[in-house]
C-alpha cells in the first residue's frame, strides 16, 4: 500500500537501465556512429550546436545519439556540458564578408557583385519521398564542380545599400565607441530589461527554432508587420580570430560554418531620421537557414518601439519573446509538472472540500427554510 | 568505484560548478542575506538537471556545501521521492558528502515544497527550490513592472487579491505559496510550501536560502527574521487542519498526505514528512527504515 512512493532509488536505476537498452535498440542492427550522425544528420547537428550555444560537431552528434534523436534533449545535454567549460574571452567580430561561400542568395537584386550562389538547398526540390534511399540507397552521382571564382571577399548586400545611405548603419560600423563597448553575456548574467540589442540577439541566437519561426510567421500575417525582404542569406566557412591578452595581437583559431541572414525592412523615417531601410539580423551555426531567417524577422520586430513604430504585437514584446524563447528553460518548466505535487494538491483538496461542505450546508439550510415556509 | 571518482576523473570540479560560478553565487547569497526577502538576480547556469526541477536549489547548495557537510534532500517532505533521490545522488557523487534522512543530523537540508516538521536549529541551512520567485507574478506578468512595485513597496494589489477571495469564498483561497511580508518590508513568495509551513519561517533559528534557477533569482531569510503571513484583522491567518491523524505514527501535528487505497473511496492519511513519521514510529517500537547515513 504505502510502498507506492517508496523505492524511488531503485526505480530510477531500473528506468535508466531500460532507457539505455531502448536507446541502443535491437543489437542485431548496427550501432549508429557519431560520424554517421555528423555526416548524414548534419542539419540536426547544426541545430543542436546553434541552440546549445556550442560549436562542436562531435559533441553535438554524441548528444543527438544519447538523446535518441530528441533534439531539445540533445540541446540540453550540450548546454549542461557547456557550462562546465572555462571561458577564455570574446573573439573578434566575424567578418562574414570574407566568408568562403557555400550558398549566397539575395531576394532584393537579380544580380549583384559575387553573384547568386544557390548551393546545397532543399529549395526547389520536389518533396517526393525518395524510395531509393530506403532500398539501401545507391551512391548519388558526384555533384558537378566548377572552377572556383576569384577568391576576393563578396560584399554583403546590406553594405552595398549602406554605401549609398539607403539602409541604417548597424552598431558595429557606426563608430569606434560602439565597436569597443563590452559585449554582454547572457550565459553569465541574468536578463535585465530593457535588454539592449546585443543581449536580445544572443537570446534569439540560442532561442528555439520553432518558437521563433512561429513568431516570425506571425509578423508576416499582420501581428506586427515590418515589410521584410530577404536582403541576403549566406552560408559558408568563416574564420574565427581571437586576441589573447598576453599576445596583444589577433590570431586565427579556426573556421566555423555559419548562416547569416540580413533582412531589409521598410522604414518611413521620422522627424530626426531620413527615410531609409532598416535591418533585422540573424546568425546561426552550420546551415540553419530557417532559424537565421526567423531570428532576423524577430530581431527587427523587437526594434519596433525604438523606431517609433506601433509595437503591440506579441513579436514586438521583448519581455514576452526573450523570457519564453529558450527551449531548455521552457521544456524544463513545462515538464516539471511531472514531478510530485502531492503537498500542494493536498492543500487544494483540503480547501476544496471545505468550500464544498460550506456550499452544500448553505443549500440544505435554504431548502429547509423553504420547506418550513 | 563510486560515481564520485568517475565524475572528478572526467574533469568536473567539486560540487559540479566551477569556482568562479560558486563565487558569483556566494556574492548573490551575501546580498540576499543582507536584504532579507529581496530577490537578487544572479547568473544562473545550466545544470545537468532540467530547469524547474530544482536547479536554483542545486546551485545554492553547490555554492555552500563542503566535504564536512551532511546533506538531506526532500521533495514533498519525503526523502525517497524520485527527484529527491536524484539530487541527493548528484551531491553524493560530485561533492562527496555524507547524506542523511534525519533532519536533526543534517547541516544542509535541500527541499522542494515542504519545511521539515522537526524544528530546525541554529547552524542548519534550509535550501528551498523555487519555481517562480515573484509573489506578484499572477497579478502582474511583467518583471519590469514587478521590480518597480517592490522598489516602491506597492503591495496593494496583493491585499486586494486576498480580499477578493474573502468576498467570493468567505475565506482566503490561497493554500500554498501563501505570500509573506519579510521584516515588514519585502513581499516574498515562500516557494510553494503549504501555508501550513509558513509559521515555521517566522524567526527560525536556521538560515533559509531560496534559489530560482530558471528565473535567475536568489533570496534569503537570515536566522530570526520576522516573517508574517498576510491576513486581515478580522480574518487572521490560519493553517490547514485534518480530522484524521497519521495512520502510521498517529501524529496530529504534521502535514498529512492523502493516499488513495482502492477505487471505492478508501483512503488513508500519512505524514508527508517521512523522517518525522519514521522517527515517531521508531519511538513506538515499530521498525525504522532509515537506510541512508554514511557516505552514499
Amino acid at each position: 500500500m504505502y510502498v507506492a512512493v517508496k523505492g524511488g532509488e531503485k526505480a530510477i536505476d531500473n528506468a535508466h537501465a531500460w532507457l539505455k537498452a531502448l536507446r541502443r535498440g535491437d543489437p542485431s542492427v548496427p550501432d549508429l556512429g557519431l560520424e554517421q550522425i555528423g555526416q548524414q544528420l548534419a542539419l540536426a547537428v547544426d541545430r543542436v550546436m546553434t541552440e546549445g550555444s556550442l560549436y562542436d560537431r562531435d559533441l553535438a552528434a554524441l548528444a543527438i545519439k544519447q538523446a535518441r534523436g530528441d533534439l531539445i534533449e540533445a540541446i540540453f545535454l550540450l548546454r549542461a556540458y557547456r557550462t562546465t567549460l572555462p571561458r577564455f574571452g570574446v573573439s573578434e567580430p566575424l567578418d562574414t564578408a570574407r566568408m568562403s561561400l557555400k550558398r549566397r542568395i539575395s531576394a532584393t537584386f537579380k544580380d549583384l557583385p559575387g553573384g547568386q550562389l544557390l548551393g546545397p538547398t532543399f529549395d526547389y526540390t520536389h518533396r517526393l519521398l525518395d524510395f531509393t534511399l530506403a532500398a539501401e540507397g545507391e551512391m548519388p552521382a558526384p555533384a558537378p564542380e566548377s572552377e572556383p571564382q576569384d577568391e576576393g571577399p563578396v560584399p554583403r548586400v546590406a553594405d552595398l545599400l549602406g554605401d549609398q545611405g539607403l539602409i541604417e548603419r548597424s552598431a558595429a560600423d557606426s563608430g569606434e565607441a560602439a565597436a569597443e563597448a563590452p559585449v554582454s553575456d547572457i550565459t553569465r548574467d541574468s536578463l535585465r530589461l530593457p535588454a539592449e540589442r546585443d543581449l536580445r540577439l544572443q537570446m534569439l541566437a540560442r532561442g528555439d527554432e520553432g518558437f521563433l519561426l512561429a513568431l516570425a510567421y506571425s509578423t508576416q500575417r499582420g501581428y506586427g508587420n515590418n515589410h521584410p525582404f530577404a536582403g541576403e542569406i549566406r552560408c559558408g566557412q568563416v574564420a574565427v580570430a581571437f586576441t589573447p591578452e598576453e599576445l596583444g595581437f589577433e590570431i586565427e583559431i579556426g573556421e566555423i560554418e555559419v548562416t547569416e541572414c540580413q533582412m531589409v525592412n521598410q522604414f518611413a523615417g521620422s522627424d530626426e531620421a531620413p527615410p531609409q531601410f532598416t535591418r533585422g539580423y540573424g546568425l546561426s551555426f552550420g546551415q540553419s537557414e530557417r532559424k537565421a531567417m526567423s531570428m532576423a524577422l524577430v530581431d527587427r520586430a523587437l526594434r519596433a518601439a525604438e523606431l517609433g513604430e506601433e509595437s503591440s504585437a506579441p513579436a514586438n514584446d521583448a519581455e514576452f519573446v526573450l523570457y519564453h524563447c529558450d527551449n531548455v528553460q521552457a521544456t524544463g518548466f513545462t515538464e516539471h509538472l511531472k514531478l510530485p505535487h502531492y503537498v500542494d494538491f493536498q492543500s487544494e483538496l483540503t480547501l476544496l472540500r471545505r468550500l464544498r461542505a460550506e456550499f452544500f450546508a448553505k443549500r440544505t439550510q435554504a431548502e429547509e427554510k423553504e420547506a418550513a415556509e | 568505484m563510486t560515481a564520485a571518482s568517475r565524475l572528478s576523473e572526467q574533469g568536473y570540479t567539486y560540487a559540479y560548478l566551477d569556482e568562479q560560478t560558486k563565487r558569483m553565487i556566494r556574492r548573490a547569497l551575501l546580498k540576499a542575506v543582507a536584504i532579507p526577502g529581496y530577490q537578487v538576480p544572479f547568473g544562473s547556469r545550466e545544470m545537468p538537471m532540467p530547469y524547474g526541477w530544482g536547479t536554483g536549489g542545486v546551485q545554492v547548495t553547490a555554492a555552500i556545501i563542503g566535504p564536512s557537510d551532511v546533506l538531506k534532500v526532500i521533495d514533498q517532505g519525503a526523502d525517497d521521492t524520485t527527484n529527491a533521490v536524484s539530487i541527493r545522488k548528484f551531491f553524493a557523487a560530485t561533492a562527496e558528502v555524507a547524506t542523511t534522512t534525519a533532519t536533526e543530523r543534517a547541516s544542509i537540508v535541500q527541499t522542494r515544497h515542504r519545511v521539515p516538521e522537526t524544528p530546525l536549529q541554529e547552524g542548519q541551512i534550509l535550501v528551498l527550490q523555487v519555481p517562480i520567485p515573484e509573489p506578484l507574478r499572477w497579478l502582474e506578468a511583467r518583471e519590469s513592472e514587478t521590480r518597480k512595485m517592490h522598489a516602491l513597496e506597492e503591495y496593494g494589489v496583493m491585499h486586494v487579491s486576498l480580499y477578493e477571495d474573502l468576498a467570493r469564498f468567505g475565506r482566503i483561497a490561497k493554500t500554498y505559496d501563501y505570500p509573506v511580508l519579510v521584516e515588514g518590508r519585502y513581499l516574498m513568495r515562500p516557494s510553494p510550501i503549504p501555508k501550513f509551513d509558513n509559521p515555521k519561517l517566522d524567526k527560525s533559528p536556521a538560515l533559509m536560502l531560496f534559489g530560482a534557477g530558471r528565473e535567475r533569482r536568489i533570496y534569503a531569510l537570515p536566522p530570526y527574521t520576522r516573517v508574517e503571513s498576510l491576513a486581515f484583522e478580522d480574518h487572521p491567518f490560519e493553517v490547514e487542519t485534518w480530522e484524521q491523524c497519521c495512520a502510521l505514527c498517529g501524529a496530529t501535528d504534521s502535514f498529512l498526505d492523502e493516499v488513495i487505497m482502492d477505487d471505492r473511496g478508501g483512503r488513508m492519511f500519512t505524514c508527508s514528512d517521512t523522517d518525522y513519521c519514521n522517527q515517531r514510529q521508531a519511538a513506538q517500537g515499530k521498525p525504522n527504515p532509515d537506510t541512508l547515513g554514511g557516505k552514499a
